[in-house]
């Protein structure tokens, strides 16, 4: 019987094959008095230099495959392997403690694993992966368990692991392997920003898979909706395949969208942008043939670490999303932080509601040293493109004063100091907090422009937590009272000669998209993925129509109807 | 012994890929070499020795090399400090 395990579809496509468990190896070793120590650090030799034979051929893969950046990583891993303070001191605890060299080297990379792992650096922990992936090579040859070697594999497969290491993604082979799953993982962990960059489909977080996916068994790696099917039947593999040659075509079909613009049927351009959350997506922008950055989350530069970032690693960051779209708009958010963003070293008080506390510009107008960092890497990076900064969780024209302030302010601090700055930076708000909806006719008279995050204005419109499963059916992007805000906000930036676009995930979305473009908005950000679509969906619509149907739609009872409607008329 | 000072000028300090390229420089010399910054003294031929140092912009750091050939090591460390790390 078919077994459906769900997770998250880290890399788009289909892919119907066999399992290939690739398991971890045996690497335990125990602490062993040495038979004969120079048996051992010959072994030890050997196994180092079998290692690095392997590196050089796996880096010069990947730099074929995935070019110069991605084979880095490998270069890193062979200085390792030539670093005198881990093989000097693996031989020396050899030596002089008359140990085994598995044992030694487990114990002295630990020491080093564990002193990266330590630093409140990014990059420093990173590292510590590093040296785990590369001492666990070493290890297995000094063992002499073979590690399952990927590059050997030589029919169809889909790869079940626990997770995927930089060196077994880069062996990956395109012909053979056609799609992984994985128990541990998010969207962007290194597994699944390499399976898209390879455009290998792939499901990551399942949990269970190791436990499910059996050597041989039929798997069914639907990364477009984050399932996987293990042992499917007749009758889903026919489904799947059929779902996988309309993919396939409609990739082709887009594909030759990327350079177009975005026109509807009648001739109006409506702009199609992108989400980010780091300078690392920006790859999928260009691949999607975005035409600017919608919303770039500046959170995840403070998520994961220990400590606030500073305004040059923030800087560095800016600039080079800034001067890589070269040119095209750039909407940067403002810290958005709190709610269920947690950042660990500023011990935020726990909440009882979380989403309604202290939380984005709330908390930034209250701990402005961290705001103000933030402004100030915003404005020297202004200079190298075309920057819009939006500020999030806008509730009253008050919050929107104070923050343009300060930021005025740091704009004249660096101008003293003869430090560049754009003069021509739009600023704008994020419209997520119906109160700030209603009022949008007094706040188009002052920000430059409006983008409704639709996640949180639902949310708080319908007033249904949206972490919690038992009111989701409260998370109506299509009921008639959301369509009408939006509607408000739109003509209201109209009104003032501005723009509104919008970045939740209902500006990607197929039976909104109709909907927005006849209430009027301007530019729709979305996953970078979206892009293509919406794109071809737009070319088949003319506004003329999409402006009737968005006016019947606000005046209809239910969610239900509006969604029937707009399949009926446009899908 | 031959010994130099500089003052590392680049905004992530000695990270990532300088600090990769000082460590290949390095190791292509005889002599011992180290890196020293705040009292603390490492190997320059080691990559993790020298990314655990965590220098930062504004630092001041020492370089000594001791052996048949320090002073070309150090003319070659010099060299790739002052292509892009500081001065």
């Amino acid at each position: 019987m078919s077994n459906l395990l769900t997770g998250i579809g880290a890399s788009a496509g289909i892919a119907i094959a066999k399992a290939f468990r690739l398991e971890n190896p045996d690497l335990t070793v125990e602490k062993k008095q040495a038979e004969d120590i120079k048996a051992e650090l010959e072994n030890f030799n050997q196994a180092l230099k079998t290692s690095k034979q392997e590196l050089e051929v796996i880096k010069e893969k990947t730099r074929e495959q995935m070019g110069d950046e991605h084979a880095e990583i490998f270069s890193a891993h062979l200085l390792v392997l030539s670093d005198p303070e881990l093989v000097d001191t693996i031989r020396n605890k050899v030596r002089e403690e008359n140990v085994t060299a598995s044992f030694a080297l487990k114990e002295v990379s630990d020491q080093f694993i564990a002193m990266f792992e330590a630093m409140d650096n990014e990059y420093m922990k990173e590292r510590a992966a590093d040296i785990r992936d590369v001492s666990k090579r070493v290890l297995a040859h000094i063992l002499g368990t073979p590690i399952v070697s990927l590059a050997e594999i030589d029919e169809e497969v889909v790869i079940v692991a626990e997770d995927l290491t930089p060196s077994d993604t880069a062996q990956l082979n395109k012909q053979f392997v056609k799609g992984f799953v994985t128990d541990i993982g998010g969207r962007t962990s290194h597994s699944a920003i390499m399976a898209r960059s390879l455009e290998i489909p792939s499901v990551v977080g399942t949990k269970t898979i190791t436990d499910e996916g059996k050597n041989g068994i039929t798997v069914i790696v639907d990364g477009l909706e984050g399932k996987v099917i293990l042992n499917p039947s007749e009758e889903e593999i026919q489904e799947y395949k059929q779902k996988q040659a309309d993919y396939e075509e409609q990739k082709r079909e887009w594909a030759k969208l990327v350079n177009e613009k975005t026109l509807t049927k009648d001739g109006q351009h409506v702009e199609l942008a992108a989400n980010i959350g780091t300078p690392d997506d920006l790859e999928g922008v260009k691949n999607n043939g975005a035409e600017g950055i919608g919303l770039y989350r500046t959170e995840f530069l403070y998520m994961g670490r220990n400590e606030l970032p500073t305004e040059d690693e923030q800087y560095d960051a800016y600039k080079k999303v800034l001067e890589q779209m070269d040119g095209k708009p750039v909407v940067i958010r403002t810290l958005d932080i709190g709610g269920d963003k947690e950042l660990p070293y500023l011990d935020l008080p726990k909440e009882l509601n979380p989403f309604l506390g202290f939380r984005a510009i709330r908390l930034c107008l209250e701990r402005d040293d961290i705001f103000r960092t933030q402004l100030r890497a915003l404005l020297r990076a202004s200079s190298y493109g075309n920057l819009k900064i939006m500020f999030p969780m806008i509730a009253t024209l008050d919050e929107f004063r104070q923050a343009k302030q300060m930021l005025e302010e740091e704009k004249q601090v660096l101008i003293d100091k003869g430090i560049t700055v754009s003069d021509s930076i739009e600023i704008g708000i994020m419209v997520e907090i119906p109160s700030t909806a209603v009022m949008a006719a007094q706040f188009a008279k002052e920000v430059d422009f409006f983008s409704i995050g639709t996640n949180d204005l639902i949310q708080y419109t319908m007033a249904a937590d949206r972490m919690n499963e038992q009111v989701s059916y409260l998370y109506q992007p299509y009921n008639p009272a959301i369509l009408r805000l939006v509607k408000m906000v739109i003509e209201a930036s109209h009104k003032e000669g501005k723009w509104t676009g919008m970045c939740g995930e209902m500006a990607g979305d197929s039976v909104a998209i109709p909907l927005l473009l006849g209430l009027g908005l301007d530019e729709f950000s979305m996953s970078a993925t979206s892009v293509l679509p919406a794109r071809s969906q737009l070319a088949a619509i003319t506004k003329e129509d999409a402006e009737a149907a968005a006016l019947e739609a606000i005046e209809m009872n239910t969610a239900e109807e509006v969604k029937n409607f707009v399949e009926k008329k446009f899908l | 012994m031959a010994e130099r000072n500089f003052t590392i000028t680049a905004e992530t300090g000695i990270h990532a890929r300088p600090a990769t390229q000082l460590v290949n420089k390095a190791s292509q010399f005889e002599s011992e070499i180290t890196l020293e910054h705040k009292g603390k003294a490492v190997n320059l031929k080691s990559i993790m020795g020298v990314m655990s140092l965590g220098v930062g912009q504004g630092a001041e750091v020492t370089i000594k090399a001791e052996g048949s050939d320090e002073e070309e090591a150090i003319k070659g460390i010099e060299e790739v400090i002052k292509e892009g790390l500081g001065e």
